[in-house]
């Protein structure tokens, strides 16, 4: 019985230590954000609280802290207040079932750098990305707002379009390593990380993330030109910080699950000797993707809708579906003749699938000027 | 196995704890002055005409519908890519007819023009 609560403690500490540690690099990850875009377009970026700015998400904190919220009169109230939270939970959440590095003796304990080692853990993943559209819809239809309205509905649209390519994404590690867990892929990704096996796979979950986290140059739902701020054009103080935190969470989380699958995870050179050092690559690893999303956003401008939607449809979907067919011959031509060297394949035939793919549906995606 | 469910439900319990703190501490700390102009619907300062919950574009429900067929379709490919490497030829050739199934699916929706966006 005492183990059991030594268990839990555990738990509750690691629980803990995730949660906040996302916040904190929610936190951080909006000033890195504003760092980076600031230099990409010449200037210095927030340079006053604290030296070179590092306190600036704790003065914003503040300020939202004390703002006074306002709740529109034509609100459905209870809905307008639940529907943040419903965005915030899932991003929180996710990460769960992420292995952060191997396992490390720590107080003469082994501790699992993960919260729940689930089976499923996949499907975990797929199903509470899902749970995040409700928040952003009911947000956008409780506001009794055009413009949030749009935007709610836009944001369903465009994430369910997108969620069909993420799938067929997570099938091509499934398939190479033969499990759903993360830790199951990680472990697979030992000698050789995935993405040279599925490069174009790889490019596609990160493709299709970005449009699921509403990041540019998919950021239709929050297209200011159009739709002021889309879903949460009425929330203000903490209400509108919790969906700015869903949303960076949200890159954060996509990132990790990009480098789990895609990029070995913790793996990295030495991993083995010093299990400390597992935390330390994930983290580099995440934070360059971080960078990569940060560095779109400062390069593309935002896509029109019809092409966002025949962008999905029509290029990312077949694609997809191509590169799971391909990865699965592949796969069995290594089984039949038994040679490993066939795993290539796999990059080869995908690469030059998407290079024909694209070339003959460009017509399709750029559509008429109707 | 069960061990990793009580954890996922103990990061559930834990998890909104944050949110709903973030709720409350404005409530004690924020201003609460309202007036009937603050609590107008936002239309970037002119007076909203006509009503928001209306019909919208018939479109997102077919775009809808269409991800709910290819999405269950997905979630059934996923059971087949685990067991992939054990699975005898027949298996294998199944599943690859059954993507094909799929790719036909997507090609009948494309020509019937449920693709497009107008």
């Amino acid at each position: 019985m005492i183990m059991d609560w030594a268990l839990l403690t555990e738990w509750t500490i690691k629980s803990l230590v995730l949660i906040f540690g996302l916040i904190g690099g929610f936190a951080y990850l909006t000033l890195f954000e504003r760092k980076v875009l600031a230099r990409f377009q010449v200037r210095i970026g927030p340079n006053r609280a604290g030296p070179h700015g590092i306190l600036q998400p704790i003065a914003d904190a503040i300020k939202l802290i004390f703002k006074e919220e306002l709740i529109p009169a034509k609100a459905d109230k209870i809905i307008f207040i639940v529907a943040p939270i419903i965005t915030v939970i899932p991003a929180l959440i996710i990460l769960a079932v992420v292995p952060f590095g191997p396992d490390i003796r720590l107080f003469g304990r082994t501790i699992t750098l993960y919260i729940s080692d689930l089976n499923v853990a996949v499907l975990y993943i797929m199903s509470v990305t899902s749970i995040s559209v409700y928040g952003i819809v009911l947000a956008g239809w409780s506001s009794n707002n055009k413009y949030a309205t749009l935007g709610g509905i836009r944001s369903t649209a465009q994430m369910i379009s997108y969620e069909l390519a993420l799938g067929l994404g997570f099938v091509g590690p499934i398939l190479l390593s033969g499990s759903l867990s993360l830790v199951g892929i990680v472990d697979a990704q030992k000698n050789v990380w995935f993405f040279l096996y599925q490069p174009v796979g790889a490019f596609i979950f990160w493709v299709a993330n970005l449009a699921e986290v509403n990041r540019a140059p998919f950021d239709m739902p929050e297209a200011e030109q159009e739709l002021t701020a889309g879903y949460h054009t009425e929330y203000s103080g903490m209400k509108f910080a919790l969906f700015f935190m869903a949303e960076y969470i949200k890159m954060i989380a996509v990132s990790a699950i990009a480098v789990t699958l895609f990029f070995g995870g913790y793996r990295g050179p030495l991993v083995d000797q010093f299990p400390v050092l597992g935390p330390l690559y994930f983290l580099i690893k995440v934070v360059a993707f971080l960078y990569l999303m940060v560095w779109v956003r400062a390069t593309l401008p935002r896509i029109r809708y019809d092409r966002l939607m025949a962008f999905g449809w029509k290029l990312l979907f077949p694609i997809s579906l191509g590169n799971v067919l391909l990865t699965a011959v592949g796969i069995g031509l290594v089984g039949i003749t038994g040679n490993n060297l066939w795993l290539w394949f796999i990059p080869v035939s995908t690469i030059l699938f998407f290079l024909l793919v694209s070339h003959f549906a460009q017509g399709a995606v750029a559509g008429g000027n109707k | 196995m069960l061990n990793n469910w009580l954890y996922i439900g103990l990061i559930l319990i834990i998890a909104p704890i944050f949110p709903i703190m973030a709720l409350i501490i404005p409530r004690i700390l924020a201003p609460h002055k309202p007036s009937p102009l603050k609590s107008e619907t936002y239309e970037c300062g002119i007076e909203t005409v006509g009503d928001t919950w209306v019909q919208f574009k018939v479109q997102y429900y077919n775009f809808a519908l269409i991800f709910l067929i290819f999405d269950v379709e997905i979630v059934f490919l996923f059971p087949w890519a685990i067991a992939y490497q054990q699975l005898p030829l027949f298996a294998v050739v199944e599943g690859i007819l059954f993507i094909l199934i799929l790719v036909a699916g997507l090609v009948y929706a494309w020509r019937k023009g449920f693709l497009e966006w107008f």
